[in-house]
């Protein structure tokens, strides 16, 4: 066991399984020699080699195709996107190819893609999005957002090992500002299992990503108000029997994310606390998220696009006294 | 996406200790269009008359607290439909309805105790509206687990005190009654132990007003006379009032005045008053006297290296008084002064002050002397230690000593002030030196002075 910071808990988990299993390759832009432009896969291409750490072309297509490709073919890539905001370019294959295909020929995709992704420092609109709830709404597509280090390696494993293709999430604004307690052996965490961040009894806060700290710390400055905070850590499998249970026993819901407020998906997690838990709702469920809008390169802008502390302050206070 | 959406009209917080405000005029009917931000109700709080603006766009289609009704804070007062929309159905019956006997009964209490109950009947369309009213009250809304628990247990919401906005009653005050009932007759089966808890509810209306006997008027008190009269008489009942007086010749104010009004009008559109000079004059002066300008917390003196000066201003019709406050006067020349006295007593005027504006004085002035008055023994603001009045400036033969030496009699505007302070802690001779420093200011300052 030992500290590591979120991305060093990704880079050392994709060492791991690289060296524990050949058929782990690399695909992306700018992998190979240069490292990744956030250096997860730095120095992987001197140790496993240029067929194993591939520098691909500046095409989502061909990275998302030509793991698809090699998925078909008995082996486990892991493709990266330099911004999640990118994959857009490789819907095609991902949507169109990769999620069908095991429902259309019986044929295992087991392919992961890595998705830098988040806003807070000034990226603006091409590199600051969260579009997990664009993924989740695909059948045949997984999708996970850890929160933590030791939840990194944990899912990226199990991604690597899960026979469908699984979209992980990876929050740029998480990899050095957060550092955690990593066992050093190979270990997974279970896809659509939820995490108790901390429990609490009068508002429950489901979120996910870099959300969980944002609720973390507007739960601390609420000092008088037991808050418990569900981490999703996964978006599609989610956890609903963990949301139901917490929100039957707190009776008021504030979902939060960071992607933009409509057709995100603390709209799905909100419908459904509302069909399953309906009986046990002491307030209206209360969704915090980005507005609709792209996002802002200024700073300020940018602070005020998305969820900071005092608005979650605000929010759960609101609940607390409804 | 405009379907079903309804905007709440709730009574607002106007500042953190005020707890309930009065409904003191609708500016729009049911059925009226009203736009997001327009006027749409006056309210009135023990601290300040407000307009509320709409929080919405559309039809008036539901007015729930009516005109002379005093609610708390956070009470859903009416509703803004679709535009084009009509007047709200009622909400169909759900399991919320077991408590519609003693909401009833509740509204009809608040009602009559309201002028409301004297209108005639079918007189005009408020009154022909109120049976919905009744029905979409939302003071007793029933939360999904609220409702579940009462039907388990058999209770009437209603008869549960709420903890939650607006009174509602909260899971929590369901859970802890439930369990307090339990606690106190555990052998009773529980669906039979709300019904005496129903009985003293209905049994116990609240007293209603006093009936009027022969040419006698009773109308009830609005907020701010409630407020007005709890704050005189809690004064009273706190500082030792003692009031000292002193007569200032104001020949030099009014020949600064007299130069100076034209200018301040053309350029600054600023009516320059004698209260101008007083307020300038009595901020410096505090600043020798200190404990003029101070409070006491406890069994501490809290004294204060700013002014926030009151001022005490009478809203028109007698309908009230109310002393917004001018914040760290000490920091404004004559000009700002007088723009600042002018746009607190505009505002209090027409009712767009701010909860902020009537907070944190320091130190008051009452001017009852536009109307003739030449002495008084006003009552302090607390938690403040004085309160200057000042009266009519007026012509009186005054005796003066000429360029010889010579005692002679002169016409001259002489203007009466008074400090009533509180003898608890600014003592006779204290305050004696505070009036005789202000009135030496207002006798020599020169207009480069102030």
């Amino acid at each position: 066991m030992a500290e590591k910071t979120y991305l060093q808990a990704i880079s050392d988990g994709l060492r791991q399984e690289m060296r524990r299993d050949k058929r782990v390759i690399v695909i992306g832009e700018d992998v190979g020699v240069y490292g990744g432009a956030f250096k997860v896969t730095l120095g992987f291409q001197e140790e496993f080699g240029p067929w194993r750490v591939i520098d691909a072309p500046l095409s989502e297509t061909a990275i998302l195709g030509g793991a698809t490709g090699a998925a078909i073919m008995g082996m486990r890539p892991v493709a990266e996107m330099q911004f999640a905001d990118f994959i857009s370019c490789g819907w095609d294959q991902l949507v169109t190819v990769a999620a069908k295909q095991r429902w259309r020929a019986g044929t295992p995709i087991p392919i992961t893609v890595r998705l830098p992704s988040g806003g807070g420092f000034s990226g603006g609109p091409f590199h600051s999005q969260n579009p997990e709830s664009s993924f989740a709404h695909i059948p045949g597509l997984k999708c996970v957002c850890p929160a933590t280090p030791a939840d990194a390696k944990g899912l990226l494993i199990s991604a690597i090992e899960d026979p469908n293709p699984v979209l992980f999430f990876e929050h740029k604004h998480l990899y050095r500002r957060v550092k955690g307690e990593v066992p050093d052996e190979r270990y997974t965490t279970p896809i659509g299992e939820a995490r108790l961040h901390q429990e609490g009894d009068d508002v429950t806060v489901v979120t996910w990503g870099a959300m969980v700290y944002t609720a973390a710390e507007a739960a601390a400055k609420l000092g008088d108000l037991s808050v418990e905070i569900v981490d999703l850590r996964s978006v599609m499998p989610w956890d609903r029997e963990a949301v139901l249970a917490s929100v039957r026993k707190t009776s008021k819901a504030l979902v939060l994310h960071e992607d933009t407020r409509s057709g995100g998906f603390g709209a799905e997690i909100a419908a459904t606390i509302a069909e399953e838990a309906f009986e046990h709702l002491d307030a209206p469920i209360k969704r915090i998220a980005a507005p609709d809008t792209p996002v802002p390169f200024s700073p300020p802008l940018e602070q005020a696009f998305i969820p900071q502390v005092d608005d979650v302050v605000a929010g759960l206070r609101e609940l607390a006294e409804y | 996406m405009a379907t079903g959406t309804a905007v709440d009209v709730v009574m607002p917080q106007m500042g953190v200790s005020v707890s309930e405000g009065t409904v003191t005029k609708w500016l729009k009917s049911v059925g009226d269009h009203v736009d997001a931000d327009e006027s749409i109700v006056e309210i009135s709080t023990d601290k300040v008359d407000t307009e509320v603006p709409s929080p919405g766009t559309g039809t008036l289609t539901e007015i729930l607290v009516h005109e002379g009704q005093t609610v708390a804070v956070g009470t859903l007062l009416g509703r803004i439909g679709d535009a084009g929309a009509g007047p709200a159905a009622p909400p169909p019956p759900s399991g919320a309805s077991v408590a519609e006997p003693a909401t009833q009964a509740a509204t009809d209490a608040a009602t009559t105790a309201s002028s409301e109950g004297d209108a005639a009947p079918g007189e005009d369309r408020v009154t022909a509206a109120e049976p919905e009213s009744h029905d979409g009250h939302d003071r007793t809304f029933v939360s999904p687990v609220v409702a579940r628990i009462a039907a388990e247990h058999g209770i009437d919401p209603a008869s549960v005190p709420g903890s939650g906005r607006g009174g509602r009653v909260t899971k929590k005050d369901m859970l802890a009654f439930v369990e307090r009932q339990q606690g106190a007759t555990p052998a009773v089966p529980a669906p039979e132990i709300p019904a005496p808890a129903r009985e003293p509810a209905s049994a116990q209306p609240p007293p209603g007003p006093p009936q009027p006997e022969g040419g006698e008027v009773v109308e009830p008190m609005n907020a701010m006379r409630r407020g007005i009269a709890e704050h005189m008489r809690r004064s009273l009942d706190t500082a030792a009032h003692v009031t000292s007086a002193i007569e200032v010749d104001m020949s030099k104010v009014v020949a600064i005045r007299d130069r100076l009004k034209p200018e301040y009008q053309r350029s600054y559109g600023v009516n320059l008053t004698y209260l101008a000079f007083v307020a300038r004059a009595t901020v410096e002066t505090l600043r020798d006297w200190p404990w003029v300008n101070a409070e006491l917390r406890g069994e501490s003196i809290v004294t204060h290296n700013y002014v926030n000066l009151g001022f005490a201003v009478a809203l028109e019709g007698g309908k009230g008084l109310i002393v917004p406050v001018l914040k760290h006067a000490e920091g404004l020349n004559l000009l700002g002064m007088a723009r600042g006295v002018a746009d607190l007593a505009e505002r209090a005027r027409t009712k767009k002050l701010l909860p902020d504006d009537v907070q944190g004085g320091t130190f008051t002035i009452t001017n009852p002397g536009s109307f003739g008055t030449f002495h008084g023994t006003p009552i302090i603001n607390q938690p403040q230690s004085g309160i200057l009045g000042t009266y009519a400036v007026v012509k009186r033969p005054w005796v003066i000593r000429d360029e010889n030496g010579n005692d002679a009699i002169a016409i001259r505007p002489i203007m009466n002030l008074t400090l009533t302070y509180d003898h608890r802690l600014v003592d006779g001779a204290y305050a004696g030196g505070f009036l005789h420093d202000l009135r030496a200011r207002l006798e020599t300052s020169g207009e480069a002075d102030y």
